[in-house]
């Protein structure tokens, strides 16, 4: 196995133990932004979308490839990240009631 | 040794990723957490233009710019009530682009003649699995959602010997790829194989699994974004695939124990059995019904209540005037506050956003284990389009299909009130003896119509 190899597994398991970590800590209530926030990062792929339908030595048919998947993350991330913010901006919390013990449920 | 730029990009972005999920965990902080996360994408873009393998723009930037054209009109002009099927289309496209470049990947080694060795061709199997079978099962839910093809779960005999099947051999011609040993035509089927499983893991679900399903694939896109990671040697990739795909597996572990069933039950046995054992034996039980004028006398003189909404308000488009009601009631001296049961809606914590886009303070919606010590000193339970999240058979009935999955106990209030369409069972097809209680009153007609006249009955202020 090779140094990079093993780097790259590390990675991924503390990546899921800090994912798990920190969605376990989100309010219910913000279940739905917490749902499109996380699918518009995992239009992550768009990296490796740009690096193939950019590369020079890449056959003509990938590069095509390429391109759509560009474009197909770039809807995910941009419409992903445009409805998280149009529902987190509908969030209020109460005049009358800030007074009272004002934690949303846990 | 100094790195390139780009590196120092990617670890930024990784950062700014993990701060904005960081920040969600309150309402406070989380559009906080949005900019963070845009601003992370946007490192990773810019970092990768940087790249010296990117020799050709304009392409990217034509697709850059499509991209973001579709995609915020998509944003903006899906009413709220859509969200689950805007974030299912969203998926859709996500892993499809990954599935897409899995394949150009695949192809780039291929027609090179070169062998990128066992592990990166597994990565590149795996990716491009997931990547299709998630874009269509995306699309799948994105149909049923959008109802353009029935919600109800399509069962037929032998489906999940089809299916299983059917993915063993995906896997089977994913291994044979990997020993880099397949033939050509081996590579088009595992697609096809891909797709086609993605739609028949859709078909026998039903629009009340849907906030299960969801989370299951936004996992599963995660899966596959890390899976590119992997084959492309990109941490950023692993990091940021990781997170989605955590979350996504627990929103959907929440979900299955919301409703007392297993990933396995959610994903091959269909309520669809459930609706023709039960009902068969109901008759015609007397029902006790409320007209708006007695429901606004009834909310008018209580202390508390507890509105209980369901998917029934979403299809209904009532919670603008419940929004109204509930000002109203608070006006007069009432407690109002809203019980959210874990799956009520199509995604989960689908009925905050219904309630916050109708600008009821998120300081009313009281989760289901905080909320249920507080029934029995209610005066009044209010439900609305809710039916299974209700059905005290849940807590006693082995017989039930939804047996043992926790509920709202509404039926410990002093009195119910359900504003249901007509007496038809709902969306499991299970029939709720709640509607036949000794404290529970019915009113019968649209929610939305029906919160208006409760709304309009209700005696003047007094003073005002």
């Amino acid at each position: 196995m090779s140094i990079e190899l093993e780097l790259s597994i590390y990675v991924f398991f503390l990546a899921i133990a800090l994912g798990l970590e920190l969605v376990y800590r989100v309010s219910p209530l913000l279940h739905t932004p917490l749902m499109s926030l996380s699918n518009a990062i995992s239009a992550i792929s768009v990296v490796g979308a740009l690096v193939i339908a950019g590369s020079g030595d890449a056959p003509t048919l990938s590069r095509v490839l390429g391109c759509i998947a560009v474009t197909a993350s770039t809807i995910n991330v941009v419409a992903g990240f445009l409805i998280t913010d149009r529902m987190l901006k509908m969030f209020r919390k109460g005049p009358a009631s800030v007074a009272k013990s004002g934690a949303p449920a846990k | 040794m100094i790195g390139h730029i780009w590196q120092f990009t990617y670890i930024a972005a990784a950062l700014a990723i993990i701060a904005s999920i960081k920040w969600l965990n309150s309402p406070v902080t989380a559009r906080q957490g949005v900019l963070a996360g845009q601003v992370g994408m946007l490192l990773a873009v810019v970092g990768t233009l940087m790249r010296h393998e990117i020799v050709n723009y304009e392409w990217i930037l034509i697709a850059l710019f499509l991209g973001a054209a579709i995609g915020a009109p998509l944003a903006y002009l899906m009413p709220m009530t859509a969200v689950p099927q805007l974030t299912a289309l969203s998926h859709a496209f996500g892993s499809l682009a990954a599935a897409l470049v899995g394949t150009a990947e695949y192809y780039r080694y291929t027609t090179a003649g070169e062998n990128p060795g066992a592990f990166i061709l597994t990565a590149l199997a795996i990716e491009i699995l997931l990547g299709y079978l998630t874009a269509t099962a995306s699309v799948m839910a994105f149909a049923k959602l959008q109802e353009l093809i029935p919600t109800r779960p399509m069962t037929y005999q032998g489906q999940n010997f089809v299916n299983l099947t059917l993915f063993a051999g995906a896997v089977a011609i994913g291994f044979w790829m990997i020993t880099n040993s397949a033939p050509p035509w081996a590579f088009p089927v595992y697609i096809a194989l891909s797709l086609l499983f993605g739609v028949l893991l859709i078909i026998p679900i039903g629009g009340g699994d849907m906030p299960t399903v969801i989370a299951l694939l936004n996992s599963y896109a995660g899966l596959s974004a890390c899976a590119m990671g992997f084959a492309l040697q990109n941490h950023l990739l692993i990091i940021a695939g990781a997170l989605n795909a955590a979350s996504g597996f627990i929103l959907s572990v929440i979900m299955c124990k919301a409703m007392n069933r297993s990933f396995s039950n959610v994903l091959f046995g269909a309520f669809g059995q459930a609706v023709a054992s039960s009902g068969t034996v109901q008759e015609a039980r007397p029902v006790r019904t409320a007209t708006a004028e007695d429901a606004a006398m009834l909310l008018e003189s209580a202390r508390k209540v507890i509105i209980v909404p369901g998917y029934g308000m979403a299809v209904a488009q009532a919670q603008h005037k419940l929004a109204e009601l509930t000002e109203a009631l608070v006006k007069r001296g009432v407690d109002v506050k809203f019980a959210i049961h874990p799956v009520a809606g199509r995604m989960p914590g689908h009925m905050n956003v219904l309630l916050a886009e109708a600008n009821i303070p998120y300081d009313r919606l009281v989760e289901m284990e905080d909320i249920n010590d507080e029934f029995p000193e209610t005066d009044v339970a209010l439900v609305i389009g809710a039916n299974d999240v209700v059905n005290p058979a849940a807590r006693h009935d082995k017989t039930s299909p939804i047996y043992g999955m926790p509920i709202l106990d509404v039926d410990k209030a002093h009195t119910v009130m359900i504003v249901k369409r007509s007496m038809n069972p709902g969306f499991a097809g299970i029939d709720n003896e709640l509607y036949y209680a000794q404290n529970t009153l019915m009113l019968f007609g649209d929610a939305k119509a029906v919160v208006t006249a409760v709304s309009k009955e209700l005696p003047a202020l007094v003073g005002a």
